[in-house]
């Protein structure tokens, strides 16, 4: 064995006790390192996940980011516009099947039309506000996951009747309605609807399972009281991190306005990185504190072994050699401590992901945990240049030992 | 291993060599001294406590630096700056006991003296081992070998030291009051191995002692007084 490791391995040996503390030190530092970064990073991706599935990837509205331009600005300088107020009724998207049709010949996606209204929903006295999207089964299945949210029914049966709808669980539970009762669908401008429930919605989030009902796009025309209207295109794409560019280019096509999902939770994902930041930031300080334990150690050693180092350099060690061997004690710790830390961090990953938990806001669920080696490399580098650090530095001490103060003190 | 050298030529020579150390208040632990340690020859140093006996062996061993004056080894002069040639002489040709063994205690008697060898990488494993133990059998430790320093006796541990000095066959064993711990059973055993040393190795020992019994059982006796040597 190498002289400068043998000599490491036996003084990290001879202090066993304290060797083990500051390894444990080294190992619980990384094993709650990974462990923060894989439930960090497992609830973000089941965050982005589920907002990403439960949304469309990108939503075009009925609105431009600016008002188009009146010709009136064309042939006069200055232009006052007075008596302006706003509009009753929402302008719609102008040939929304041509559009449909240009999109569908070059998007790697789908496209679905659908129409928004705000309605109340009354069954057997009871009121509930409700927002009713009109849908075209055919078409939102290929950009929704609702088909597989639906208990007791389809979307086909939206074809059913006249008049059919479907009632988010929670919404249909708070007014007592089931699958097949009739009840009354009252629109923002009064207009009564008689609809037959055909289908339950759950999607496991109680807002949208307590507010959503979905119908045919013209029953939802007909609540908003704009016949032959789409006031927004909800789009699915292959891939979703290009939803951003793919949005812009949608926006410059058709002029309308174009939201992206990363756009529509811009808060949401800044948050999500401010979070990260705060927990590397908390991951290193656990490094920090675990490379202060391999510090005392390193120095206690060096301490007691002053005298070993003096007759080290007397027989012809050089500085470099004797800082070699403090230096190799830290890293050995470091490395020990690491792989420790790494199963540590997996068993704790491992029972992190047994536990359920329970919110009124959505089903019962697990934690995510997610398992990356980025993870773990990233831990191991940090408590590997943290050990070395902390090694060096008495290691350097070390190494300036002068023999002869130390000879003729313990002669 | 060992080096052939002009007859003329001395293994350690100094020349002129002071040594000073304090920064407000200086002591002189060494003045002016110039002398020359020649193959073969056993040479004792002694003087009175506080004398620059020790301090004068540490400068011949290279491991102190004169304040003035020039050290050289092999008719070479010594560079006083550079840690490393000094510890690349120190480990090749010199060999160094102190009145305490210093042996790593975690060690056994055969590893502590394959140390050297170690260090040095010139030999085998296998190499370094036998000549280890053909070192410990001389010196009457064969069935010591596998032994921790803590389970030797005073006297073995230092005849372990002596043999992890001859390691590396070095030109000069550098001795600092060997004796001093010792009985005089394993005082004398000692001696028996350094003078043994001299004779049959034709190697150079130089060795402080206050014993002037021991002094005179030298080829050469050397007497320093306030860092002053005295013929």
């Amino acid at each position: 064995m190498n002289l400068v490791l043998d000599i490491a391995l036996t003084h990290v040996r001879s202090r066993l006790r304290q060797t083990l503390v500051g390894l444990m030190g080294v190992a619980m530092g990384v094993g709650f390192s990974v462990m923060m970064a894989g439930l960090m990073e497992g609830s973000q991706r089941d965050f982005v996940t589920q907002l990403v599935d439960a949304l469309p990837h990108i939503t075009m509205s009925d609105e431009r980011r600016e008002p188009p331009r009146q010709p009136a600005e064309d042939h006069y300088q200055v232009v006052a516009f007075s008596g302006l107020s706003t509009m009753a009724t929402r302008p719609g998207i102008k040939n929304p099947y041509a559009i449909i049709a240009s999109l569908d010949s070059w998007l790697e996606g789908a496209v679905a039309p659908s129409v928004q209204a705000r309605a109340v929903i009354r069954y057997a006295s009871r009121d509930t506000a409700a927002n009713v999207t009109g849908i075209d089964p055919k078409r939102e299945a290929a950009v929704s996951k609702l088909p597989e949210q639906l208990r007791q029914g389809t979307l086909k049966d939206l074809y059913r009747s006249s008049n059919a709808i479907i009632l988010g669980d929670r919404l249909a539970e708070k007014i007592g309605a089931r699958v097949g009762n009739t009840i009354a669908v009252v629109s923002s401008t009064g207009r009564v609807l008689t609809c037959t429930v055909v289908a339950l919605l759950h999607s496991g989030i109680s807002q949208t399972d307590e507010t959503q009902a979905f119908t045919l796009i013209k029953t939802a025309q007909i609540l908003a009281g704009q016949t032959g209207i789409v006031n927004a295109m909800r789009i699915r794409v292959a891939d979703i991190m290009a939803a951003r560019d793919i949005a812009g280019r949608i926006e410059a096509q058709t002029g309308y306005k174009s939201v992206s999902w990363q756009e529509a939770n811009e808060d949401l994902l800044s948050a999500l990185e401010i979070r990260n930041f705060i927990m590397y930031t908390v991951v290193g300080a656990i490094l920090l504190v675990a490379s202060f334990g391999t510090y005392n150690i390193i120095s206690t050693i060096t301490h007691e072994k002053t005298r070993d180092i003096a007759i080290l350099k007397s027989l012809g060690f050089t500085e470099g050699t004797v800082r070699s061997i403090f230096l190799l004690e830290a890293l050995i710790i470091g490395i020990a401590g690491t792989l420790l830390g790494w199963v540590l961090g997996f068993a704790l990953c491992q029972a992190l992901g047994t536990l359920e938990f329970k919110s009124p806001f959505m089903d019962a669920t697990r934690l995510p945990m997610y398992y990356s080696p980025v993870h773990y490399a990233l831990a191991g580098l940090v408590a590997l240049t943290a050990s070395a650090i902390a090694g060096y530095l008495p290691a350097r001490k070390a190494a300036s030992v002068h023999p002869v103060e130390i000879i003729r003190g313990a002669s | 291993m060992t080096i052939q050298l002009p007859v003329t030529t001395p293994l350690i020579e100094l020349r002129h060599v002071t040594k000073t150390i304090g920064d407000g208040v200086e002591t002189t632990l060494v003045r002016d001294i110039s002398m020359k340690i020649e193959p073969g020859e056993f040479v004792a140093i002694t003087g009175p406590s506080g004398s620059g006996k020790s301090s004068l062996l540490y400068l011949l061993g290279l491991l102190d630096v004169p304040t003035s004056g020039q050290v050289l080894m092999q008719g070479r002069p010594v560079p006083a700056d550079s840690e490393t040639e000094r510890a690349r002489l120190r480990l090749k040709l010199l060999g160094f006991v102190f009145q305490f063994h210093f042996l790593l205690v975690e060690f056994s008697a055969l590893t502590n003296v394959m140390l050297p060898m170690r260090a040095l990488g010139e030999r085998s494993e296998r190499a370094m081992k036998d000549r280890a133990m053909k070192l410990l059998t001389s010196l009457g430790l064969e069935a010591h070998a596998h032994k921790l320093p803590g389970q030797l006796s005073g006297g073995q541990r230092q005849r372990v030291a002596i043999a992890r000095a001859l390691a590396n066959e070095p030109q000069v064993i550098l001795a600092d009051e060997p004796t001093g711990n010792l009985d005089s059973a394993s005082s004398e055993q000692v001696l028996a191995v350094l003078r043994q040393l001299v004779d049959e190795t034709k190697r150079s020992v130089v060795m402080v002692t206050h014993d002037l019994a021991l002094a005179a059982r030298a080829d050469r006796h050397v007497r320093i007084v306030d860092g002053r040597l005295i013929d």
